[in-house]
């Protein structure tokens, strides 16, 4: 069904990028839960900024200063209301979700002890795991792991278990890169404030896709990078619950953070200076909030929609090549599709694709652990944009097809 | 083994080779043939001691030294990586390691493989070239004493 409210083709003139030709070929981009493109709209922004108004923020009082600041925090105001949040200082800049989640791992190296106990989802990414190990190495505190089933579902009966009232945080991704799976954050939410615990989603694969509303969600903190929702690479926000945010300390010292310094004492800056150390990325603050306006123009209810469209049709046809196995097969799935052939190494598949002109990411995803738990060395991973059509499925399956022909 | 021919004439004799493929098709199934070729590792070798480990693929490499040069044998999980394992073999393998250690390494960008051995693929292969190297040093070192 074609959805005519919907023009791809339209919003395709938004990308300067998919213009282009990779290896002689017009380019299928399907990495797009690693980096997604960025339109004309926000580029624009970025280069306006650097034409007009290039300043440093909250300090000068001259007119460009201003001006820098005024954007800025417009963009903070922008990403508060797309997020529900009560106040935009309970968004912080950041430079992606894995700073926010060091700089709220960090926070915590205060408030936890050893007995003290955090539950991890078997599927997160890397950044999703590392920070809290090192949080336990350092506070005495143990990591639980809440298991997934072979469709790559959360198992809440064992999260069930696993919940007590020792755990004080719990952290799990809304939709996994690896597999595309959404999972059940409110459900883990309400039963992990039933017993007192604190809880960080990682929204960095939710965000393209869907809207979250902090104050329905009643989450904690929630994490979200720029470069995945059409915006420049290297800035990303973290929104907290101001109670949590007033009770972590900063992360970083410097500049921008201080109310009052002297060799003394220093006061800290209140919310949400006091996570803002030094110059932040200026341009990229205010390009995602103009990203988050892009997409908020098109609406993420069409967003969705259509992605559900193309995710239902590349399952199909790929479904159609014999000895393609897909990981991750949740009943709740974002447009991502990670997939082996056979016993063919997903770097074969990749590396030919490129020659293909078809982007896609191959390897383990820096989540090693779902790696494993599929017991494979990685997979391919096609993942799919509002601006993706189903034409370019057709290439990815006919240049999957070459593929396995030349590697079997 | 080639042992007779230099590090050199081996690469052009490869870059030879290469130049009757029109297309990167021909190249890469001619690759993927040589994949299937490679001189394996002994799987008493296929342990963390011998693997380089890439983001994307893995190799290991093993090297004993035969009467003044070296050995080397390896294996990858990916076809294509084996494929530039079995070529960088036929350059290094049964060479003196004196000449591993000078040898300038040109054939891959002029075969048009160059991508293969760029950091973002992470395979192992940037690694894989510098263990070879590693290898000869620690048997010149053994040589000399």
């Amino acid at each position: 069904m074609t959805n005519t409210t919907f023009d791809v083709q339209a919003i395709r003139k938004d990308f300067p990028i998919l213009n282009r030709e990779v290896n002689g070929r017009p380019l299928v981009y399907f990495d797009n839960a690693a980096t997604s493109q960025t339109p004309k709209q926000v580029i624009d922004v970025i280069v306006d900024y650097y034409s007009r108004y290039n300043a440093n923020i909250h300090r000068g009082v001259h007119t460009l200063s201003q001006e820098a600041t005024d954007a800025y925090e417009k963009a903070r105001e922008t990403l508060r209301a797309h997020l529900n949040a009560k106040e935009a200082s309970e968004i912080i800049f950041t430079s992606g979700t894995t700073h926010s989640i060091n700089l709220v791992a960090n926070g915590f190296q205060a408030l936890l002890g050893p007995g003290d106990e955090l539950l991890v989802s078997e599927m997160e990414h890397h950044s999703n795991i590392v920070p809290w190990q090192m949080l336990c190495e350092k506070t005495g505190s143990t990591l639980k792991v809440v298991p997934m089933n072979d469709l790559g579902e959360l198992n809440m009966d064992a999260f069930d278990k696993l919940l007590n009232l020792q755990t004080k945080l719990v952290f799990c991704n809304h939709v996994s890169n690896a597999l595309g799976s959404i999972n059940p954050i409110e459900e883990i939410i309400d039963k992990a404030h039933a017993v007192g615990a604190a809880v960080l989603i990682d929204g960095a694969q939710a965000a393209p896709h869907f809207k979250a509303d902090m104050q329905q969600l009643d989450v904690d903190f929630y994490t979200i990078s720029a470069h995945k929702v059409c915006g420049p690479t290297g800035v990303g926000l973290l929104y907290g619950k101001r109670d949590w945010l007033e009770k972590l300390p900063p992360y970083q010292g410097g500049g921008e953070m201080i109310a009052e310094v002297s060799f003394e004492k220093t006061i800290y800056a209140g919310l949400p200076h006091k996570f803002e150390a030094g110059t932040p990325n200026i341009a990229g603050g205010i390009a995602f909030g103009a990203a988050i306006d892009y997409m908020n123009a098109i609406g993420f209810e069409q967003i969705a929609a259509y992605e559900h469209e193309l995710l239902v049709y590349a399952t199909e046809q790929l479904r159609q090549i014999e000895g393609l196995r897909i990981i991750g097969e949740a009943e709740n799935k974002a447009s991502v599709i990670s997939f082996n052939v056979g016993s063919i190494h997903p770097y074969d598949i990749g590396a030919i694709l490129d020659k293909l002109g078809v982007a896609v990411r191959t390897g383990h995803h820096c989540a090693q652990p779902v790696m494993h738990h599929f017991q494979v060395p990685g997979t391919v991973r096609a993942s799919f944009a509002f601006y993706n059509t189903k034409e370019e499925i057709d290439s990815l399956v006919e240049a999957v097809k070459k593929a396995v022909v030349m590697l079997q | 083994m080639s042992a007779n021919k230099s590090i050199n004439d081996i690469q052009d004799e490869i870059i030879d080779e290469f130049s009757m493929f029109d297309d990167w098709m021909q190249r890469y199934e001619y690759m993927i043939e040589l994949g299937k070729s490679l001189q394996l590792i002994d799987e008493q070798y296929k342990t963390d001691e011998y693997t380089i480990k890439g983001c994307q693929s893995k190799v290991w490499v093993f090297a004993a030294l035969k009467e003044k040069a070296i050995e080397f044998t390896a294996d990858s999980d990916a076809i294509i990586t084996k494929g530039i394992i079995a070529l960088l073999l036929r350059v290094f393998s049964g060479q003196q390691p004196k000449d591993i250690i000078d040898a300038e390494l040109y054939f891959i960008d002029q075969i048009g493989l160059k991508e293969h051995l760029s950091p973002t693929r992470a395979n192992g292969l940037v690694s894989m070239i510098k263990q070879i190297r590693l290898y000869a040093v620690a048997y010149q070192t053994q040589i000399e004493e």
